[in-house]
């Protein structure tokens, strides 16, 4: 039915819609492939997200930013099924999601990456290609021992090999996961979700820890993505990376939406900026007689240290 | 004064006989669970106990024939890990550890206990369920059959053939499995559950299939001790003896087929040497060594194991055929 | 748990160096109140029974119990197999100069002897079989009553066999008030649940600051009873001074662990898998090397080993059970102080948090940790004692530390492994539950309740009753 709609030939041409959709939290979009209501998590008293309502448009790549803290990756996790909701409900394609364990809302084809890329070390690039496939009776403890998976196996080792080929790890097939850098880990891990044959790939940070020489190759791929007609939602803190390929994006902070549109118009927006350098902005810095940072100055310096270790831990890059 | 031939004699029926078999068959279903999955089961001797006690209790109490005495100990083994997995499953490595012990422990508590009598034997233990099993028996009970040198008990032959049939056909389920897709998710499952979940695979299955089939191995060990030794005690079924296989699996090499059997093997010659060692080297009015005495050979064989599980840990954890790349153990 | 990484210091930290003599100032401090209270508390209690307590020499070996050691130990064959016992009145009093005669199955004298003035006599019977022991009640002091002036019993070769009489008036039986079973039951838990609290509390603090489930937690006890033991046993002094000299040695045995093992795992950064497999080859080693030393049986403390209940109205109790609930709970009032009132102590608690940040603040993680296994290793050795003093009925048997893990494993889960006070509350607990199911089921399972609790705990509400939210999953 949705066929007929003239704006459904409007959606799959980003030029056109802008026009279609407010840029505003919670807006409606011509033809959303995931509907989310009314999701809250919390963390004893800390709420984490607080998103009334949001939509993803199919086909765009929407670009979900924020700062540290702002409850981007736990959304990911709530959506994906790692992480319970207190409230709410979404759908996907219609279908709900909401309570589905994580393997199964990966089987309906939304699936994820992980922040710290979780190419399974120990097993070959192309194992791990093989783990994704779909079809494999052998993964069943009596299909192992009876049924014919060799053949099974060898499709999808076929498959495999061609995605590897696009990504340019065909010749690193045999090799152990682990010994992939981290850029190329980041392309394993794509086309391991895209093995899965989904509708939907969520990545989270996709850039994070990557090698700049590597940022454009990576974005292109991104791009063909959606050129492929699947939908993108991921996850970023670099702005020009987002202005880059964004189709779409999401502001979050502090566990809300505070603002949607199109990535130009975004860094302009007073509620953008102040969520990323703080409100404190404005406010003098504060010292005692030793030089020690003091009142709200000591708060400002402990958080940027926290985060500054989190970043560290996390292997991420601190120039980004 | 170190009787060379006898020291060596006695390592080999030690590696080939039924010690070395039973902890070959806990150690497969230990692979099963640590060496592919990743799961820190430390009450194996618990699976053990409920196989062999499964089936002497069907036997004697219940009057059942020995084939259904077997079945209901494999199915004991079974209901054990369904019932240990399905709460437990979800815990991290290090709880999953200490609730298989204290799972093993309480088995092992109300088996010996003297209000069990009736049922389990108690204290004492139960035996003569084994007849029928000793009845099929080609060899002469009473003769000495000699290999490479080495003399076997007409009757203990008979078990030892029996076991190491079982431990081959386990070692080839095992490695059809562990070849397959199947043996791929575990160890994908070993390495980082998310990102197998991630990948469409309900993880909490394969764990669980995982405990199953790895603690029917024990039980299966537990059901041919108990046919080889016709009795049944339960305090043979104690903590330490899950950690002696764990020992023996790591010598070996854990996340490989074979790794179970060759350091069950090497564990049981090494120790049995050791012990033969010792006890010549203290007996006597000139012992070679004197501080200690004969009758702590015993407990100085556990010293060493321990030291040996210890300073395996810290400094070759892939054990003998095992691959350092591939070891589990540097994780976290 | 991740070891410290590579982490920057804030501009305006203060160097390590004074802050460590006023964290030394402070755990002296706290040390040496927890001790002076214990010392006093039972110096008082136990100096007002001291008439009842004058012990044998030697005590008399218990027979040896069903445990599954590799190596027996039998007992010498003697001619003539040996019988004795001590006589001793309802009061305390030791009764000398009363004849002990034996009759054999047909009723014939085969010997009889005198007590001597310790109470205690001595006699051999030609055969083992089955025989009468009588007191001859003219030769009594005036004034004390036998209850149970002749025995049965028989005697079997290869053990030592003790005789029991009973003296004093006969009891009318007390219609003990179920109330009073109730306050009974809850004292004994609350006994062995400060046991289980003062050793979990190690255990728990050694968890918390490195992320090792240390499995060789129970023989620390054992090492330190065995120890206690060989000092008031073997050489002869007062089990006071004993206990504490086991205790400065657990400390040294606790540093040892860190220092030897756990600190360069830890530097080369073994993953807590391979560590914790390592503490069990580790608890191997110590068990059986404590089996080698002290044997497969149990044996007794030289002191404080037969007590008489005191009667304190709506309690009785013997000495040794109120010394041990008094000494515990001092102990856990100064390890409680130490955490709140310390430098020490709060630096155990920030690391616990979490360790990246205090170690960011400052704090010198190795040396907090080091602190933690001095404290554990010397709370276990005196938590060895205290159990073998009071649960094991003063004995001590190469085995117990092990049965104490698990327990302790259950309380300190219970109340949230990482915590102290959870450990405290939890191993409460499942003293209590222990003691209160020797009621309801079978004695010889009454670790089973622990075990279960442990069970259940971990499948309802792993992180315990006080312990974060963490990812226990």
């Amino acid at each position: 039915m949705r066929d007929e709609d003239p704006r459904a030939v409007a959606a799959t041409d980003p030029a056109m819609v802008p026009g279609e959709v407010a840029a505003q939290p919670g807006a409606r979009k011509p033809d959303p492939v995931l509907v989310i209501d009314s999701i809250t998590r919390s963390f004893g008293g800390l709420r984490a997200v607080d998103v009334a309502h949001l939509e993803f448009q199919r086909g765009w790549i929407t670009g979900l930013i924020g700062p540290n803290g702002a409850g981007k990756t736990t959304l990911f996790n709530l959506l994906t099924g790692f992480d319970r909701p207190n409230t709410g409900h979404w759908t996907f394609d219609g279908m709900p999601l909401s309570r589905l364990a994580p393997h199964q809302v990966a089987r309906r084809g939304v699936v994820r990456t992980f922040q710290l890329t979780k190419a399974l070390a120990k097993l070959t690039v192309l194992d791990n290609m093989r783990l994704a496939a779909p079809k494999q009776t052998g993964e069943r403890l009596f299909g192992a021992l009876l049924s014919t998976w060799g053949q099974q196996e060898r499709a999808n080792t076929h498959q495999a090999m061609e995605l590897l080929t696009r990504f340019q790890l065909d010749t690193r097939a045999d090799d152990l996961a682990g010994s992939l850098s981290g850029g190329q880990r980041k392309l394993l891990e794509m086309a391991r979700a895209l093995m899965m044959d989904p509708r939907v790939v969520m990545l989270d940070e996709p850039m994070a820890g990557v090698n700049p020489a590597l940022t454009e190759s990576l974005l292109q791929h991104v791009k063909a993505l959606r050129d492929d007609g699947l939908t993108v939602v991921f996850v970023e803190h670099d702005m020009d990376v987002i202005r880059h390929i964004s189709d779409w994006v999401v502001v979050m902070a502090q566990g809300r939406v505070i603002a949607e549109g199109r990535p130009e118009v975004l860094s302009s927006n007073k509620a953008v900026v102040d969520a990323y350098l703080g409100a404190h902005h404005d406010q003098a810095l504060e010292f005692d007689a030793e030089g020690n940072p003091v009142g709200q100055t000591a708060v400002l310096v402990a958080e940027i240290e926290s985060e500054l270790e989190a970043a560290i831990e996390h292997g991420q890059d601190l120039s980004a | 004064m170190i009787d060379v031939p006898t020291l060596l004699a006695n390592g080999i029926a030690a590696l080939a006989g039924p010690s070395a078999i039973f902890f070959a068959l806990l150690a497969i279903g230990l692979n099963i669970h640590f060496g592919y999955t990743g799961l820190l089961n430390f009450g194996q001797i618990g699976f053990a106990l409920v196989g062999g006690y499964g089936m002497g209790i069907a036997v004697r109490y219940f009057g059942l024939p020995l084939w259904s005495g077997v079945l209901v100990g494999i199915l004991a083994g079974v209901a054990l890990a369904l019932l240990l997995g399905i709460p437990t499953l979800r815990l991290r490595a290090d709880y999953l550890a200490i609730v298989t012990i204290a799972a093993a422990e309480i088995l092992r508590l109300i088996t010996r206990s003297t209000s069990m009598t009736n049922f389990s034997g108690g204290t004492q233990g139960l035996t003569g369920y084994g007849g029928s099993f000793r009845q099929l028996s080609p060899f002469d009970d009473g003769r000495f059959y000699e290999f490479f040198g080495v003399r076997f008990l007409g009757q203990d032959l008979w078990s030892i053939c029996l076991g190491w049939t079982v431990v081959g056909l386990s070692l080839i389920l095992v490695f059809l499995l562990v070849r397959s897709p199947w043996g791929r998710v575990l160890k994908a499952i070993r390495e980082d559950e998310d990102a197998v979940k991630a990948l469409g695979k309900n993880v909490f299955v394969y764990k669980m299939q995982a405990l199953v089939l790895g603690g029917v191995f024990g039980a299966v060990g537990g059901i041919v001790f108990a046919l080889t030794t016709q009795s049944l005690t339960p305090d043979f079924y104690s903590p330490p003896q899950t950690f002696f296989a764990y020992t023996a699996l790591i010598v070996g090499g854990a996340g490989r087929v074979f790794g179970p059997v060759i350091g069950s093997m090497i564990f049981w010659f090494v120790l049995s040497i050791t012990d033969t060692f010792l006890r010549q080297a203290t007996a006597g009015r000139n012992p070679l060594i004197s501080f200690i005495d004969s009758q702590d050979v015993g407990a100085i064989r556990f010293v060493l194991v321990g030291v040996a599980l210890a300073l395996l840990m810290m400094f070759r954890p892939q054990g003998i055929v095992g691959k350092r790349s591939e070891v589990l153990l540097d994780a976290r | 748990m991740r070891p410290p990484g590579p982490v920057r210091s804030p501009s305006g930290a203060r160097s390590g160096n004074s802050g460590s003599t006023r964290w030394a100032g402070g755990l002296l401090r706290a040390l040496l109140v927890a001790l002076i209270a214990s010392l006093i508390a039972s110096a008082a209690l136990l100096g007002l029974a001291a008439p009842a307590l004058v012990a044998p020499a030697l005590a008399a070996p218990q027979p040896p119990p069903t445990s599954p050691t590799p190596s027996q130990q039998a007992l010498p064959e003697q001619a003539g197999l040996p019988v004795s016992g001590t006589l001793r009145n309802v009061d305390g009093m030791l009764l000398a100069g009363v004849r002990v005669q034996v009759l054999d199955a047909n009723g014939q004298q085969v010997a009889s002897t005198t007590s001597n003035t310790n109470g205690h006599w001595e006699l051999t019977v030609p055969s083992p079989g089955q025989y009468t022991f009588r007191i001859d009640q003219q030769s009594l002091p005036r004034g004390v009553l036998v209850l149970q002036g002749e025995v049965v019993r028989k005697v079997v070769p290869g053990t030592l066999s003790l005789v029991v009489f009973r003296f004093g008036a006969q009891r009318e039986s007390l219609q003990t008030s179920a109330g009073a079973e109730v306050l009974r039951v809850l004292v004994d838990g609350v006994r062995f649940g400060l046991i289980i609290g003062i050793t979990g509390v190690g255990l728990s603090l050694i968890f918390g600051t490195t992320g090792l489930t240390n499995f060789a937690h129970g023989e620390l006890v054992t090492i330190g009873a065995v120890l206690a033991w060989t000092l008031n046993v073997t050489f002869g002094l007062q089990l006071i001074l004993a206990t504490l000299l086991a205790i400065v040695a657990g400390a040294a045995l606790g540093a040892a662990n860190d220092l030897g093992i756990w600190r360069p795992m830890r530097r080369r950064r073994a993953g807590l898998i391979a560590q914790l497999v390592i503490s069990i080859g580790l608890a191997l080693v110590l068990r059986y090397v404590v089996l080698i030393y002290f044997g497969g049986r149990s044996e007794s403390f030289a002191d404080y080993t037969n007590q008489v209940e005191r009667n304190y109205g709506f309690l009785s109790i013997t000495d040794k059970d109120l010394a041990t609930i008094v000494i515990s709970l001092a102990v856990m009032v100064g390890i409680a102080l130490l955490l709140q009132r310390t430098r020490i102590g709060k630096a155990m608690r920030a690391v616990s948090d979490n360790r990246d940040l205090a170690a960011s603040s400052g704090i010198n993680v190795e040396r907090v940790v080091l602190f933690v296994w001095v404290l554990a290793g010397a709370l276990a050795a005196l938590g060895g004692v205290l159990f073998g003093l009071s649960e094991l009925g003063g004995t001590v048997q190469y085995e117990m530390g092990f049965n104490l893990l698990l327990l302790m494993f259950a309380g300190v889960i219970l109340g949230g492994l990482g915590t102290a006070y959870g450990a405290l509350v939890g191993c409460l607990i499942v003293g209590v539950l222990v003691q209160v199911s020797a009621q309801v089921i079978p004695v010889d399972l009454k670790y089973l309740g622990g075990l279960a609790v442990l069970i259940v705990i971990l499948v309802i509400k792993p992180q315990g009753l006080l312990g974060s939210r963490a990812r226990i999953g």
